[in-house]
């Protein structure tokens, strides 16, 4: 038996739902479409590159195919010192490129003909790796009459390859900005600590809410929905000490008693930074003495190795600004 | 017996085995489900329970809890509703059994599958459809897409004229979940960023809710309180008015989920207002159902499932009360992000939905096993478990959400929102293992059902059978 008596009914369902699928998703996709990446948009997507959730190239999320974030002292070419250090957002030969550069329409009206024409970011190459900066201008300006930033293909404007600028980077001017974010998605961050301060609210302790372009070309955004904590978005202005952020990742309650967050001392790995195995069956045995009161103090915190996942992820956490 | 099965003849394998082989699936996946999150809440509790493994972490298994509920427990006890009840509200059998068959098998490989790759840490890291995009794509094929033919097959091929109810929801919930799934991971596939990303998972989120959870577990109370109290349905006019406000107002507030993301304006008040119509649908299936109950009144307390269905209609309206509120601005401003959420989730899918899905697991094993349940007492001890625990769980969730929400507005240092939330996630750690364990006495009892539970005869029904422990 044939849907003969429910001919109306069927199509009146099909207007229904098209006209519902219409309003939620195809009217606000020309309102997003428009959106104009803001400078803060600009560093997260050139901080992160192409994606921080799985991808092919990261399949166990290990923190693979991303980019680096280095503050540049000297010129790489002539190794003249610069009058400002400037970050860039180095793109080894063979690291996917951030959406904003596959896809230029992402960044917006003005953002996308500066980026192309100026920045000639549309002559970066994946098998090559490109070297990037943010600049800003005179030329666009915001509604407030600022400057808008762009993105500049350094590689193509200055000739600054990867390898140049990593070689001339001393490892404390290198941030694993991107890797960390891949870790701050696999570790679960985000089902705690948002990254959306409200609207309505926030603005004393967590700082502004985000504004309309400062998602472009991030994936995914993690804004999170539930608090258990605080909100992270400017994590970094509030608390940059890199100490503070060892001792809580490794054991939250060595510098705040109450807190209910998970250890993350696993993320050390097997060795410390002198290349030691780090022992956790003894640390655990002295926290645990230390906290009946039969050791003084608590043992110390292993200091993390460069490759450790705890340096990127806090490298991720500190650039929250 | 389910593999025997996969490879025989269709019209070898006995009707309703597809439908028997999802409930048992279900109720595993609920004991699965719930004992995660029971594990997880002792870990809010107690942040030093099982510490220093990546696996135990909690970021590794919250969200493991969460799909295992809604695609395991939930979504295949819909199945197992929908094998059953669709074909006999058709009078014919299932369009194929064999099909329903390597769709339970399928979709407990994928599941397992995904859900290990995910407490791994593999995740796309979009909220509700964490699950990377093969795996979405593996969703579909096997799990969405076959259980949506058998059913359209089963309706198609009905031998009575007319549709009823029940059928109108399940044919059209199938048919929305798959273009819910598909357009819903479109970020995933086509690799959509930014807000287009974020605005696209509350999308699917809201509306794998709106247009799959709620519509499937109503249209299982339009069968259960019909068949069991022998009443007819009170009003099919008031079911049509429940169906297309669904589909009309249900749909469309998705961006209500993101109020205070930098969405366009016009979006997020038009959600807003969308989302208070949701109240239209919500009395309309309350009212009707209710309202079919009367005269029969004494199953509430006699008759186990018709108390499980009552039970989640009741549910039904402090929270669709709360699900048109808590989303305007006025008082999202003060709940948003905070644990009275958590609290609204649960009462969704822990109160409302999931008794509806018990009465219909409950219901269909025994019809079709032609099993009387084997004892009353652990049933009712099932319900009550169930019951309190879960009215722990939202009770303390709520209380805990409304102090986290005035530390929000008052700006008070987090740490001492967290001291003030303490002593109520030891309590929902109290409520969630008590569910825990209703589980397993389910479980038990119904394998008991099948093993020594008392013959139906043919042509009864097994309600019309007396308890007999």
């Amino acid at each position: 038996m044939r849907f003969r008596e429910y001919k109306f009914g069927s199509r009146a369902f099909g207007a229904a739902f098209g006209l519902s699928m219409s309003i939620t998703l195809l009217f606000p996709s020309f309102d997003l479409a428009a959106s104009v990446s803001s400078e803060a948009g600009l560093e997260k997507q050139l901080s992160s590159g192409w994606d921080s959730g799985w991808q092919t190239k990261d399949f166990f999320m290990e923190g693979k195919n991303k980019p680096l974030k280095v503050l540049v002292k000297k010129d790489p070419k002539t190794g003249e010192a610069l009058q400002q250090p400037v970050y860039a957002y180095v793109y080894p030969a063979g690291i996917s490129l951030p959406n904003g550069v596959t896809h230029t329409a992402n960044l917006g009206r003005g953002v996308e003909e500066m980026s192309v024409n100026e920045g000639r970011i549309k002559e970066a190459r994946v098998e090559n790796g490109a070297v990037f900066l943010i600049e800003k201008t005179d030329k666009l300006l915001t509604f407030e009459d600022k400057p808008l930033a762009y993105m500049v293909n350094a590689t193509a404007t200055k000739g600054w390859t990867p390898d140049d600028v990593l070689k001339q980077a001393a490892d404390t001017d290198v941030f694993h900005v991107g890797a960390g974010k891949t870790m701050f998605v696999r570790e679960g961050c985000w089902w705690c600590h948002t990254l959306l301060p409200e609207q309505t609210q926030d603005w004393q302790v967590f700082g502004a809410p985000p504004m309309l372009g400062d998602f472009n070309g991030e994936s995914p955004t993690a804004f999170g929905s539930d608090r258990k904590g605080p909100d992270l978005l400017h994590v970094g202005s509030r608390n940059a000490s890199r100490e503070w952020m060892m001792l809580h990742f490794f054991n939250p309650r060595l510098v705040q008693p109450h807190s209910i967050m998970p250890r993350f001392d696993y993320l050390w790995g097997e060795k410390d930074a002198d290349g030691k195995t780090i022992d956790y069956a003894k640390w655990r045995q002295e926290y645990d003495e230390y906290r009946e009161g039969k050791l003084v103090s608590a043992p110390d915190v292993p200091m993390y190795a460069k490759d450790s996942e705890i340096r990127k992820l806090i490298d991720f956490i500190v650039n929250l600004k | 017996m389910l593999l025997k099965y996969l490879f025989a003849k269709n019209e070898n394998i006995p009707a309703g085995s597809a439908a028997v082989f999802f409930g048992f699936s279900s109720i595993i996946w609920f004991m699965i489900g719930t004992g995660l999150g029971s594990f997880n809440a002792a870990k809010l509790a107690f942040p030093d329970f099982v510490t220093g493994v990546e696996m135990f972490a909690f970021g590794h298994m919250r969200q493991v809890h969460v799909l295992a509920v809604i695609f395991g427990w939930i979504s295949m006890a819909f199945a197992m509703a929908m094998m059953y009840i669709t074909p006999v509200l058709g009078n014919t059998r299932l369009w194929s059994e064999k099909l329903g068959l390597w769709n339970c098998f399928m979709w407990n490989v994928a599941l397992s599958l995904g859900l290990t790759l995910m407490w791994t840490g593999i995740t796309s890291g979009r909220e509700y459809s964490d699950f990377p995009w093969p795996l979405d794509l593996a969703v579909a094929a096997f799990i969405t897409i076959p259980l949506a033919v058998n059913v359209w097959m089963t309706i198609l091929k009905r031998r009575t004229q007319g549709i009823y109810t029940t059928n109108w929801f399940f044919a059209a919930s199938t048919f929305m979940l798959i273009i819910v799934f598909l357009v819903g991971n479109l970020p995933e596939y086509f690799h959509l960023t930014g807000l287009t990303e974020a605005y696209m998972t509350w999308w699917f989120a809201h509306n794998v809710l709106g247009l799959w959870i709620t519509p499937v577990a109503a249209a299982i109370a339009y069968y259960v309180i019909p068949k069991v109290t022998g009443n007819p349905l009170y009003s099919h006019r008031i079911g049509h008015l429940h169906f297309w406000s669904i589909v009309v107002f249900y749909s469309t507030p998705a961006a209500h989920h993101l109020m205070s993301a930098p969405l366009p304006e016009w979006l997020k008040s038009f959600a807003s207002v969308e989302g208070v119509l949701i109240l239209v649908p919500a009395i309309a299936f309350v009212s009707n159902i209710l309202l079919t109950m009367q005269g029969k009144w004494n199953m509430f307390v006699e008759n186990l499932e018709v108390r499980f269905t009552v039970v989640g209609v009741l549910l039904a309206i402090p929270l669709n009360m709360q699900g048109g509120f808590q989303q305007t601005r006025s008082i999202n401003w003060y709940v948003h992000g905070t644990a009275w959420m958590v609290a609204h989730a649960h009462l969704a899918l822990l109160g409302f939905s999931t008794f509806l899905e018990a009465a219909a697991v409950y219901l269909g094993l025994q019809t079709l096993m032609k099993r009387k349940l084997y004892s009353l007492t652990l049933g009712n001890l099932h319900f009550w478990l169930l019951l309190i625990g879960f009215s722990i769980y939202w009770i303390s969730m709520t209380m805990a959400g409304l102090i986290q929400g005035a530390g929000k507005i008052y700006e008070v240092p987090y740490i001492d929102v967290v001291i003030a939330e303490h002593p109520y996630m030891i309590a929902r750690w109290l409520g969630g293992t008590m569910v825990f364990s209703s589980t397993i006495i389910w479980l038990f009892n119904m394998w008991m059902t099948a093993r020594a539970g008392t013959e139906v005869p043919v042509g009864r029904m097994p309600h019309e059978l007396a308890y007999e422990r």
